[in-house]
């Protein structure tokens, strides 16, 4: 009797830890946590038919072209990509007529205020892909740093905090209200009205 | 004398290692659950446009993900046009509405229009497929949309 129980022996659990720090390596190493990130847009809403383009004055578009060889052209002359971001902001900011937050020069040629100005995107139908998220990125970029702007001026953070704030604060829902308004408002100073027409063949 | 060499032996316990495969395996289990297994196979290649005004799509928002480009080689009976997948299909441009219909369908009314279609499309795709991609997408009222792409400089890509 007294041999059996001797001969039982325990299972030497030292290596279980090993064991499995090699299969928490692996899973560490194979598993991609990629999160999709991009560009968002909001496509306009389908036309009913028979509705009439609004009539738009000439100094209140911004017109960029981008040609079948991804070259860009704006308001008819061409130009580097990136120059655009700059122009883009000169052209929102410009404020000529009524607008008193903005910092532009006021040139008589360009908008007459943020809330009139429309940036408008002709393509191609042959230009690329890189180049188009090139431009929309551009475009995207001028009217964050303008929202910035306002809102360190209203209320002395980034717009992008805004937007984290927004993001994170899903648990305080009049937190969040209040930080929606404040984006509101910044973002109704400098509307975004970004066109895009139908491409050329 | 006596004392001191019993002190010694007590001195230095071993510590138990017995929980530590506990430990790891928590560890284990928490990165098995966590992370995110792709759905689809993707089928065309896949070169996405740099861009840094990006927003983060959440784990939790409803996407729909629609993938343009060449067919990658091992699947070159599509051949080698430019082409969409749906799901873990070869499309054609007429199958959207269809496509978005069924995703529709697996969730709720109510978030129907929050539904982001992610357009995970290759940069040297020409604008004419975009186009009618996204002229699909108006004409089934799915107007949110993400153009995916890499973060990164685009200038200096040019």
């Amino acid at each position: 009797m007294l041999r059996k129980k001797r001969n039982a022996p325990e299972v030497n659990a030292g290596s279980m830890a090993d064991i499995a720090f090699l299969l928490l390596i692996f899973f560490l190493v194979t598993t991609t946590t990629k999160i999709d990130q991009g560009i968002s847009r909001v496509l306009p809403p389908k036309l009913e038919a028979n509705t009439k383009p609004p009539k738009i004055e000439r100094r209140n578009i911004f017109k960029v072209e981008i040609n079948q060889n991804d070259e860009l052209l704006v308001q008819e002359q061409p130009m580097e990509l990136k120059e655009l971001r700059k122009k883009a902001i000169q052209f929102l900011d410009n404020g000529a007529i009524n607008c008193l937050y903005c910092q532009g020069e006021k040139a008589p040629a360009s908008s007459e205020n943020p809330e009139k100005a429309v940036i408008s995107i002709v393509n191609h139908w042959q230009t690329s892909y890189k180049m188009y998220t090139a431009i929309q990125n551009e475009l995207v970029a001028a009217y964050t740093f303008l929202w910035n702007r306002e809102a360190k001026i209203l209320y002395n953070t980034s717009y992008q905090e805004l937007a984290n704030q927004y993001d994170k604060k899903k648990a305080m829902p009049e937190l969040r209200l209040n930080l929606k308004k404040k984006m509101e408002t910044v973002r109704e100073r400098f509307p975004e009205r970004i066109s895009e027409a139908e491409p050329k063949r | 004398m006596k004392l001191l060499k019993r002190n010694k032996k007590d001195g230095s316990p071993t510590i138990s290692t017995a929980s530590l495969p506990d430990i790891v395996f928590m560890l284990l289990f928490f990165f098995m659950v966590s992370t995110v297994t792709r759905k689809d196979t993707i089928m065309v290649s896949n070169n996405l446009p740099k861009a840094d005004q990006i927003e983060v799509l959440g784990k939790r928002d409803p996407i729909m993900y629609i993938y343009v480009g060449v067919p990658s080689s091992r699947y070159n009976y599509a051949g080698s046009q430019t082409t969409i997948q749906l799901n873990d299909r070869f499309s054609k441009i007429e199958d959207i509405p269809a496509f978005i219909m069924s995703e529709r369908s697996k969730k709720d009314e109510q978030l129907h229009n929050q539904m982001i279609t992610a357009l995970k499309i290759v940069e040297q795709t020409k604008m004419g497929i975009v186009t009618e991609v996204k002229k699909q997408l108006r004409e089934m009222n799915a107007l949110k949309i993400n153009y995916i792409t890499k973060k990164g400089n685009m200038i200096s890509s040019f």
